[in-house]
Order: C-alpha cells, then structure tokens, then sequence
C-alpha cells in the first residue's frame, strides 16, 4: 500500500523527482530520529530512569526517616545488600524462603500452563462444530480483568461460604473437615492454580497460532507411513513448534516469577507463608517497613537474578539451535 | 515527498501531544497547589462510617458550614484504610501531598519521623483552641513524648467486649470481670454443633492481632520498646500475652478456626450481630455496623476487656482512635490550622461523634455515639482510665506489620491443626525483633 503511493508520483512527476535530492540529506536524516523519538522519551521515562533510581536507592538508607527529603539519606554502600543477603538474619532468611517459593511456584506454573495450553491448541486443531465457540471459552481467563477474575477465586476458595469447599465437602463428601485454602500450607496449591488459570489460555493462544503454520500435508505423510497420533505429536508438531516454545517458555517464567497481581488480590494484607512470593515480600519489605533501600536492594538482586538466568536460557537454547 | 512531509508532519505532531500530555499533568498538579488565592483546602478523610459514600455524606455538610463562616473551600477525598498509609507515604514521597489529614493515632511517631508534618508548636496549638481542650491521653498519641507532636486528636476509640445478652441469659452467665470468666463463659456458650461459637477474633487481621499483643502483654505489665526505643519483644510478659490471646482458638477453642481468614473488624462484628457468636471485643465504632445488621442496640452490654486474675495491669485498650495532622509543605497554613481549630472544636465534635461513632477527644465533652447511657459511660470510663497509649516510637508502625503478621501465621497453623507453644510464639517475636532491629 504505501509502496504503490510512493512510486505512483514519483513516476508522474519526474521533475519534481529531481529536486528531492538536495531535501533529502536534511529530512532523512532527522526522520529516523524524529520517528523514534516518542518512543525513547516514553522508554526513558519508564523504563530506564525508574530502574536507575531504583539501582541508586539501593545504596542508600532510604528509611522513614529520609522519604520526605530523598537527597539527605546517606549512602549505604553496600549495606542494604548485606541485609537482603545475610541469610542468618530474619531479613535474609524471609528473603531465602519467599525466593524459594517463588522458584517452585514459578516452575510448576509454567510447566501447568505449558501442559494444558499445548494440549488444548491440538485438541481444537482438528475442524468440528462449535470449535470457534470453545475457542473464545478458552479465552475468558485472558480476557477478564486480572482483579475480577482472582478476586472471585478468593470468594470460591473462602473455607465456610466458598464454592470450592462446597463441592468437594458437601457434595461430594470426599472429607468432612472442611480445608483452608487461603492459610497453612494449601496457599501455595491455591496460588498455582489461580496463576495457571490466568496464563494457560496465552500459552494456547500463542501455540494455536505455532500450528496453523505447520503444513497439512506433513501430518497426512506421517500418516501414510503408520504413524499415530503422538508419534505425530513428538517428531512432527513439537519440532516445529520449538521456536515458538523458545520464546513462549521464557516469557511465561518471567511472567510468572515476577507475578504481583496474583498474591496480592488473592490473600490481601494477610499473605501466608505459603504463598509468599518474592515480589509481594520486596513490596512489603519496602512499604510495610517503610525502608526503601532494602527494598530497592531486593529489587535489583531479583533484576540480576533474572538476567542471569535469561542470559543462560538464551544461549543454551541459541547453541542447540545453530548445532541442530 | 508529499508521502514523507506528511509523515514527518504526523511525528511531529505525535511528539508535540506527548509532550503536551506530559506538560498537560504538570501543569494540572500545579494548579492544586498553586489554588492560593482563592484558598482551597484538600482534605484526606479516613474511613468511619458505614461506607466511603456514607462519609462523604456526613462530612459534606460539616465542611460546606467551615466554608460558610469561613470563605475557605474544603476539597474532601475519603480514602479507605487498606490505602490510606500508602497513600500517605507516596505524599511524604513525592511533596504532592494534601493540605490536611486524617491519620490513625497509632501512626503517629511513626510519621513524626518522617519530617514531612508541621509541628504544633505553642503558636500553632493556640491557633487551634490550645491544648488544654484536649483529653491529655488523646493528646499524647500526637507524637514522641517530649516533643510538639505533629498531630491532634480528632475522634476517640476504644476497645470493650461485647456481649449478646440473650445468649448470656439462656446460659445462665454472667458479664465477666476477669480473663478466666470471660473463657469459661465463652466454653459455655460456644456450640460447634449449632455452628455457635463464645467469640468471634478478626485473627487474620495484622493490626487487629496487634493490637490484643499489645493490650495483653500490657496486662502482664509488659513493653514493647525499651526507653531508647528498641524492642524488646522476648520478654516473657510479651510471649505470655500473646499466647493467650492465641489460646482463645488453640486450648480453649471458643472461636471457629475459620477466623484465621477474618482480615478485618468487621468480619467478626458481623458474626456478632447476626448472633453466630456471643462475644466480640471491638472498637466502639463497631455500634454503627452492628445496628445496620439488624441487631438493637439494647441487646448487647459492653463491659472493659477484662485482664487474668491479679494480673499487673488492667488495660483494657489501647488509646486508639484517629488524628489531623498538617503537611509542612502546605501553601495554606493559617487556613489549614483554621481548619483543624473548627473539626476539634465542640460543635464539629458533637456533629461527627454520633455518625461515626467516636468517643469526644475534649475534655469533659459528654460522648454522643450511643443513647444507651451505660455502654456510653463504660467506654468513657475505658478511654479515660483504663487505655495505654501504643508505644510512641518511630518503629511503631514496624511492630505492627512484624507482630501482627506473625500472629496472623500463628493463627493460620493452629487452625489448621497445628500447635503453637511459648517456645514457638518466642522464636517468632524474635524474628519480628530482627525485622525491626535490621531497618532501624
């Protein structure tokens, strides 16, 4: 479309073609830039600049004590980093625990809403009445407002008035002692399954599309040659669909290692041990004992955590790719 | 060409309303505060009545009748209390802040510390009616003793059991005087059967358990904070006053375990005044909800939160309640202490009082929450002889969120089925100890 509307004038008018040259250096020049611009003030704005406040609080002794005049706190060093890792403190064992945590929330998350979102994808591959409708089904959790939807699973899981324990203790009879799941050691099953919930429909969103790019006619071969269903599914579907995995497995960890949304709505200001995930424990550090400068510090071990681990994943997978 | 001025054209129009969006906030914040001339104050409101609307309800006349006798406009914001402190902390942070604001008295020290307040010196104390008129204990929530507190009382609260009369009758007990007949009233009247329990404890409400730590361990004759303001949460008075308070659900079992997940007041005060339960120990402010629930006020009796036979002390509360404070930074001062003089001043009192259901913070103001004259007299006799105020130290607000959050744990296990013991209940105040010693 724009090619067409550039090359028409351009060749009506041959003479006014020629003169572009001398205005060209001038605009071409600045366009780029000018195109851009929005975009890297935005970026700046924030982005980058909150992060290197955030890297600079995290050498300071940002307390109660200095928040009404930021510039008089006194540096740190590196003592706010001290306390977030000083593992035989409870500041740092808190941390410890909570990142833990965080670590087996974050991976059975993302293997759940991997599993279901995969399994999903194929089972709508195939055309039948009523696909189009089940597919937009699927889609109700991504589309829900993230605090509407968390909030009414913590209705459903309350222990005495919650649907949860209503199906399973009153109908169903499988226990008569009516469990929590909000408190004590269930939070965390709670957490998966709210957070699973909320991000399996983007892993089938994301891996519906990966099929429709693989060709028919590779299946109708396979079958030719005798192959079933899962062979189908190991050696045709999940070798193409690896770059897209590539991309899909990443963005739902970090998605999911840094999930705030979810802890926060779910428990409110009464979080359990269980489900105390490390980016509500950062918000707590910092809001609920007002010191911004060990908070900060945590933020940026996370942050460094992240890259690391993004950084390995990136060149583990980049590597297999070139060698395969 | 015509193709790529029009592009340009587009970017730079695109550049210019993105820059004209962020000159566009700007120049709004500054409006707000640069309003001078025609002297508006913007007033943050917590929450005390039924609803937020409710309060917006009850202030607006109240303010429009400030503005009357005094030209000053009065902007009102009612904000709820799960963010009410974040939002005070984001003003302190960021020097956009409200003129005037409520703040509960217990964070008083707390935003002292932060320097952001203005002190009432003895020009400002007397700009509002001096400090005379105050109930001295009230008064003394203001700030760090020994210093011009940088807040005034402004709606009295305490704490006072509860009780169903009905319930009591049919059992045959009588209100209790000490801990012990409070429990054994409680054993009586809890019915697991007919889901009926003696009490009902917001115990997974961090600053509700915090408040039963405090007000427990003071009966043990127990502190918090020693006199240079560290903590000393390992004290056996401490661990004793917490655990008993735990005890209410663990050995004595009067409160259904449910109540771990009450993460607020008014969870419990509803449980009372649909009768589930026979017992609550709530602030006085609780008479509003229990009358909207249906229940009269002539059925239930309220009697001071009772201490263990010969125990130390007799506290039966804290000093709670909610101040004003005045941001330092604010372009209206004489306006804005015009306005603390007005809400503190007799008529404002009597006014609010009733809808919100606060004890007077004057001195021999008579309280006009309740027209039963016994529950009245009761809970002035609590607020004036039997409160403590909480520690008035800068980490105050940090024994708050670490003590109460782990009594919310402590509750989660036992009502799950797990034991908590002295041992225990120590090794978690030693950690909220740690929390506190660590960001001081």
């Amino acid at each position: 479309m724009s090619v067409a509307t550039q090359d028409a004038p351009a060749a009506a008018e041959p003479a006014k073609r020629k003169r572009a040259p001398e205005h060209r250096p001038g605009l071409s020049r600045w366009l780029p830039y000018l195109l851009l611009a929005p975009a890297v003030l935005l970026e700046l704005l924030i982005h980058i600049i909150p992060m290197l406040v955030g890297i600079w609080m995290s050498f300071v002794k940002l307390t109660k004590f200095f928040i009404a005049n930021w510039s008089a706190a006194p540096w740190a060093g590196l003592g706010n980093y001290k306390v977030a890792i000083d593992f035989d403190n409870a500041v740092g064992e808190g941390l410890l625990k909570s990142f833990g945590v965080t670590i087996a929330f974050s991976l059975i998350t993302v293997a759940a809403s991997w599993i279901l979102g995969m399994a999903a994808a194929v089972a709508l591959q195939p055309t039948f009445r009523g696909r189009s409708i089940v597919r937009t089904l699927f889609l109700v959790p991504y589309a829900l407002p993230a605090y509407a939807g968390i909030l009414t699973w913590n209705f459903m899981l309350q222990r005495d008035t919650g649907f949860v324990n209503h199906v399973l203790v009153d109908n169903l009879g499988l226990t008569s002692n009516r469990p929590f799941w909000l408190i004590g050691g269930n939070a965390l099953t709670s957490l998966i399954v709210v957070a699973t919930w909320k991000l399996w429909t983007f892993a089938f969103l994301t891996l519906m599309a990966g099929l429709q790019s693989i060709p028919r006619d590779l299946y109708e071969a396979a079958s030719v040659d005798g192959a079933g269903n899962i062979r189908q599914w190991r050696n045709i579907t999940l070798p193409s669909l690896r770059p897209v995995n590539l991309v899909l497995v990443l963005v739902l960890f970090l998605w999911t290692f840094s999930d705030f949304n979810t802890p926060y709505v779910l428990f409110g200001t009464a979080q359990p041990p269980a489900g105390d995930l490390i980016t509500f424990h950062i918000y707590n550090a910092s809001f609920l004992t007002w010191n911004f400068g060990t908070g900060a510090a945590m933020s940026v071990l996370l942050l460094i955590f992240l890259m690391i681990v993004t950084g390995i994943y990136l060149f583990v997978t980049g590597r297999r790719s070139r060698r395969a | 060409m015509r193709l790529r001025s029009l592009v340009a054209a587009a970017a730079v129009t695109a550049l210019g309303i993105s820059l004209a969006a962020c000159g566009g906030s700007d120049s709004g914040d500054s409006s707000g505060d640069s309003s001078g001339g025609d002297q508006t104050l913007t007033y943050w409101a917590s929450n005390q009545g039924t609803s937020l609307d409710n309060d917006k309800e009850v202030l607006t006349p109240v303010l429009n009748k400030f503005t009357q006798e005094t030209g000053i406009k009065v902007n009102l914001e009612v904000i709820g209390w799960n963010d009410l402190q974040t939002r005070i902390q984001t003003a302190i942070t960021s020097g956009q802040a409200p003129d005037v604001v409520n703040i509960g008295n217990t964070w008083a020290a707390s935003l002292q510390a932060t320097d952001a307040f203005l002190p009432f010196d003895n020009d400002a104390m007397t700009a509002i009616g001096g400090k005379d008129k105050f109930v001295p204990t009230a008064l003394a929530t203001g700030g760090k003793e020994g210093t011009d507190p940088t807040s005034v009382p402004l709606y009295g609260l305490a704490y006072g059991l509860y009780y169903n009369k009905a319930m009591f009758a049919a059992a045959g007990v009588q209100p209790p005087k000490t801990w012990e007949e409070m429990v054994a009233a409680a054993q009586k009247l809890t019915v697991p059967a007919k889901k009926q329990y003696g009490m009902a404890i917001a115990a997974g409400s961090y600053t509700e358990n915090v408040h039963f730590a405090f007000i427990n361990a003071a009966q043990n004759g127990a502190d918090w904070f020693d006199k240079d303001g560290k903590p000393t949460f390992t004290g056996d008075g401490n661990v004793q006053g917490v655990l008993r308070y735990l005890d209410l659900m663990q050995k004595d079992k009067v409160a259904n375990p449910s109540n771990a997940q009450y993460d607020n007041g008014t969870k419990s005060v509803n449980d009372f005044a649909t009768k589930k339960v026979a017992m609550i120990i709530n602030q006085n402010n609780a008479d509003s909800s229990i009358v909207a629930n249906g229940m009269k006020s002539s059925e239930y009796g309220v009697v001071p939160f009772p201490a263990p036979q010969g125990a130390a002390n007799q506290t039966a509360s804290h000093v709670a309640g909610i101040n004003l404070s005045v941001f330092k930074n604010t372009k209206h001062k004489d306006a804005a202490l015009k306005f603390v003089k007005y809400m503190t001043d007799e008529g404002t009192q009597t006014t609010l009082g009733k809808p919100f259901a606060s004890l007077p913070v004057l001195k021999d103001a008579k309280p006009v929450f309740t027209d039963n004259a016994e529950e009245a007299a009761t809970f002035s006799d609590i607020y004036n002889t039997k409160s403590k105020p909480l520690p008035l130290v800068p980490a105050e607000d940090q024994f708050e969120s670490t003590v109460g959050k782990a009594m919310n744990a402590m509750f989660a296990k036992i009502a799950t089925g797990g034991t908590v013991t002295a041992d225990d209940v120590k090794a978690a105040l030693k950690t909220a100890e740690d929390q506190v010693a660590a960001s001081s």
